[in-house]
């Protein structure tokens, strides 16, 4: 089945909830009517979360970068000594 | 455990498409032959008609390793990634290709632990990610990481594809895994990248993933601007409706 028609389905059935709610009255009928829009600032807040707390943990590396530059320079004195051209672009 | 001393009889065909990279090409062949002493591989380099030279080096470092192990794809001009790889595989006699960059930002040492992942859970797709522990990225100001993750949470919620790290081009694919996502797969650049990975998710392939570290090399210039924006949120809804 194709993504799209999962997710469709998805709001399908939340929006045959919603419409249940509505009719059965259960909660007053104001605050039915917002239900969708708390829904999705909820699910806005939820991405700006995740967005944020991924920025917090983002996995760095600076140590790569020096280890990067040894390889370099180990990777040039070999190739220098078996005739590759390793002069810079 | 016994894993380690299994015989790995498999062969792996490292595909690099190039374009000036002269100087990166040539470390990281060294680099890949040091971390696979052991390892049955060859590494197939397909060059868009590099103006800096770069398939001159690379016919050095034949003479220095060997034509069966370093081979050249040549073609005359820039065409593309998706048929950068086509081009690589036909002719690929390996049963597994892996796929990387040319500019060292894939650091070859991380081939054991991709086969090694493979070889562990029989997987078809070992994908390498950035976003976990263990992986990383070194060069990005603060700008880049945080398009980078709101646009991974923005293809996470959207296209829920099972993998950490959509855009990464550091992939170890069964050979005829990749034959056959590839041939589904029209989207250019980065989306690519996620196109394929989607893909193999949506046809139900086995994928894993390895923690990865990403040296960013092109410091301070800037990869990002409205319009790269523009396409990738194109490209996720192109994937939301047709994958």
């Amino acid at each position: 089945m194709k993504h799209i028609l999962k997710i469709l389905a998805l709001l399908v059935a939340i929006s045959a909830c919603w419409i249940g709610l509505l009719q059965a009255s259960v909660i007053p009928e104001s605050y039915t009517w917002l239900l969708p829009l708390y829904f999705i600032v909820s699910l806005g807040c939820y991405g700006v979360l995740m967005v944020g707390v991924g920025l917090m943990q983002f996995p760095t590396c600076p140590q790569e970068a020096l280890l990067l530059h040894q390889d370099i320079l180990e990777a040039k004195d070999f190739l220098k000594n078996k005739g590759v051209d390793v002069g810079s672009n | 455990m016994g894993n380690e001393q299994k015989e790995n009889s498999n062969k792996y065909s490292i595909i690099i498409p190039t374009y000036n990279e002269r100087l990166n090409i040539a470390l990281l062949v060294y680099l890949i032959f040091k971390h696979l002493p052991n390892v049955n591989f060859e590494i197939s380099v397909v060059d868009d008609g590099s103006p800096d030279g770069t398939q001159d080096i690379v016919k050095q470092l034949q003479s220095v390793y060997g034509e069966d192990r370093i081979l050249l794809r040549a073609r005359p001009k820039k065409l593309g990634l998706g048929t950068a790889y086509i081009h690589g595989l036909k002719h690929a006699s390996g049963n597994f290709v892996v796929i990387m960059d040319a500019d060292l930002s894939h650091h070859p040492k991380y081939l054991p632990n991709f086969i090694k992942k493979q070889m562990e859970t029989g997987a078809d797709i070992v994908t390498g990610t950035r976003y976990v522990k263990g992986g990383g990225v070194h060069g990005w100001n603060l700008m880049r990481k945080l398009t980078s993750r709101g646009a991974n949470v923005l293809a996470q919620t959207l296209l829920w594809p099972g993998v950490s790290d959509l855009t990464g081009s550091f992939r170890l694919y069964r050979k005829s895994v990749l034959e056959d996502v590839i041939g589904s797969c029209v989207s250019k650049g980065y989306v690519f990248q996620m196109e394929m990975i989607v893909r193999a998710t949506r046809k139900g392939y086995n994928i894993a993933e390895v923690p990865i570290t990403f040296v960013d090399r092109v410091y301070g210039s800037s990869k990002l601007g409205g319009s790269e924006i523009v396409e990738y949120l194109k490209g996720l809804i192109y994937l939301l409706l047709t994958t």
